[in-house]
């Protein structure tokens, strides 16, 4: 197919009706909390839209981000949508290796300067210059700095790209950085998850291609759209916390029953992510739904929170050792101020018989 | 870190610490204490249970003057028992006391714990009003009593919105750590301030009985 067809001239070739394709555009406007009256401003802009090129770097990750879309929910528009960006460059599905790759990566930016997209999963690691994470003889670091340099936007894909995810997790070995802190000149449009939902990655991809321009974001550089909420306002089992009904163990009457699992550590009420609207696997299900708390993985730092099963009323840290030594300090202290007490009391004694 | 990391992390850390060096120093400190030595002969031999009737006795109004402190009798105990059951009986406390103690407890229905939490707060705002415009009260009060008031009074207002977050339109996260963090400024002044009569109440009247019992006064 031709490279400069529109998206809509694309959609019509592959069969796609425009009926489909406007259900498929309500479908993403809805779940961008867009108003009704976008649904057609949303067509119009993706029919016009043309095919990005689109250069999608790798760097500390465990592909489960790239896993995640290559299984979603295939084949659906969604899909299709993914389909038509001009991938040019993606290391674990690109048929090409070696200098071929490189080369690839260098041809798309020279030819689409100041107009691709870069798509980054990953953290970055930055410590003794970066050589803990190397592609082609090149630290991740110098192929960011030097793919992001004519970039339009970056889309940070996942938690260890938008905020250091696991890599950065304490005590960060590496030095994982998240891209944001090593990118200060370009937008950046952060999709954590751990990984994002797929339908959620294709959304903002598709806000993008339609409106040309950046989503409304967060404080944390998300796009308001899917993380404006968070699990715990849209949890089916909000009901059961609000009647303070728990479940205490995996496999009480309570896990059974469905009630809350909030005691069983869920990070819902903290965690802003689209998981209990969207679902995963088709709309299937998500995590709470199956029986397990949130983990908080679209958070900066979810992995140092404490653990995953404390609930979020426990400190972060382990009591008991701490408080036992600090008992003993006051013991010690206690008695150190009696025996003073009593000494000084013996003192004004012998004065007052003298 | 987020507000709620500092909060959760080292802001409870050392609160608790604090909170448990403090207490403990204060009871070892006063247990171990003997206070003055009677010269005389002891005037009563039964001291325990002296030392009881002083805990139980003093849990009620005297009779002469039952009628005039009734008001603040009664909220008090009302207040006491409100406290008692939102520290206490609200499931993501008791959550706190299993992972900080290792011991759990049934807890009482959310609507409970929100009617008692309401309650707690209208009394402690009655008492505020009346210890600041009753002339004998205003001459009692210090600014101890203030700094208790306003660290007990705190914890409820910002429980209850951290509870009823989306109504008012600030992020749970924010509101919860402001509860912890208003928790952990009331633990670092307990063992310092007046509050330290959650631990001292019934030892000083047991203490204070055994001594009546001494001298062959009646508690
Ligand atoms: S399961 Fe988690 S997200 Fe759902 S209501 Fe309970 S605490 Fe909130
Ligand atoms: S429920 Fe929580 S931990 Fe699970 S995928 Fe969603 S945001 Fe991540």
């Amino acid at each position: 197919m031709p490279s400069n067809m529109t998206l809509g001239e694309r959609l019509r070739k592959q069969g796609v009706s425009r009926r489909g394709f406007l259900k498929f555009c309500a479908a993403t406007a809805s779940m961008m909390a867009l108003p009704p009256t976008a649904v057609s401003a949303l067509a119009a802009g993706l029919e016009k839209a043309r095919r990005p090129s689109v250069i999608w770097l790798s760097f500390q990750e465990c592909t489960g981000c790239a896993e995640a879309i290559t299984r979603s929910e295939a084949p659906t528009l969604e899909n299709l949508i993914f389909d038509y960006i001009s991938l040019d460059y993606q290391h674990t599905i690109m048929a090409a290796s070696g200098d071929a790759a490189e080369a690839a990566r260098e041809k798309a930016m020279h030819e689409n300067e100041g107009k691709y997209i870069v798509i980054v999963d990953g953290a970055i690691p930055l410590k003794d210059d970066g050589i803990y994470s190397t592609i082609a003889g090149m630290t991740n670091l110098q192929i960011l700095k030097d793919t992001v340099k004519h970039a339009a936007a970056v889309i940070s894909l996942g938690t260890c790209a938008a905020y250091g995810g696991i890599p950065k997790a304490s005590p960060n070995p590496t030095g994982a950085a998240a891209v944001s802190e090593i990118i200060k000149d370009k937008p950046i449009i952060n999709v954590p998850g751990c990984p994002p939902i797929p339908v959620v990655i294709t959304g903002v991809i598709a806000q993008y291609l339609a409106f040309g321009k950046l989503p409304e974001l967060d404080a944390l550089g998300r796009p308001k759209a899917f993380y404006g909420q968070n699990i715990h306002d849209r949890c089916y089992r909000r009901p059961f916390y609000e009647r303070g009904l728990f479940a205490e163990t995996f496999d009480d009457e309570g896990a059974k029953a469905g009630w809350c699992l909030w005691k069983l550590g869920c990070k819902g009420p903290i965690t802003y992510n689209a998981c209990a609207v969207t679902k995963w696997n088709y709309g299937t299900s998500f995590p709470i739904q199956a029986g397990h708390g949130c983990i908080g993985c679209s958070e900066p730092d979810f992995w140092d929170k404490g653990g995953f099963y404390e609930p979020l009323s426990a400190g972060t840290f382990s009591a008991g050792g701490r408080l036992a030594a600090a008992a003993a300090v006051g013991v010690a202290v206690g008695v150190g101020s009696a025996v003073l007490a009593r000494n000084s009391q013996k003192a004004l004694h012998h004065k007052e018989g003298a | 870190m987020s507000l709620l990391d500092f909060a959760r992390g080292p802001a409870l850390e050392w609160s608790l610490i604090i909170f448990v060096i403090g207490v403990v120093w204060r009871l070892a400190g006063t247990f171990l204490f003997k206070g003055q030595k009677y010269l005389s002969k002891p005037k009563g031999t039964k001291f325990v249970s002296a030392g009881l009737m002083a805990i139980a006795n003093k849990s009620f109004p005297p009779h002469e003057l039952e009628k005039r402190i009734t008001f603040q009798h009664y909220t008090g105990y009302l207040f006491h028992i409100m406290l008692f059951i939102v520290v206490f009986l609200f499931e993501p406390h008791i959550a706190f006391f299993d992972w900080a103690l290792g011991i759990s407890w049934p807890g009482l229905p959310t609507n409970v714990i929100t009617f008692s939490s309401a309650v707690t707060v209208i009394i402690l705002i009655a008492l505020g009003i009346r210890r600041a415009t009753d002339p004998v009260m205003k001459k009692l009060t210090t600014i101890d009593d203030w700094i208790s008031w306003f660290l007990t009074i705190t914890p409820f207002i910002t429980g209850m919105m951290a509870f009823a977050h989306q109504n008012i339109g600030v992020r749970y996260e924010d509101l919860l750590a402001l509860h912890i963090l208003n928790v952990c400024l009331l633990l670092i002044w307990i063992p310092f301030g007046k509050l330290m009569h959650m631990f001292l109440l019934f030892p000083g009247r047991y203490q204070m009985g055994e001594k009546f019992e001494y001298r062959g006064v009646k508690a």
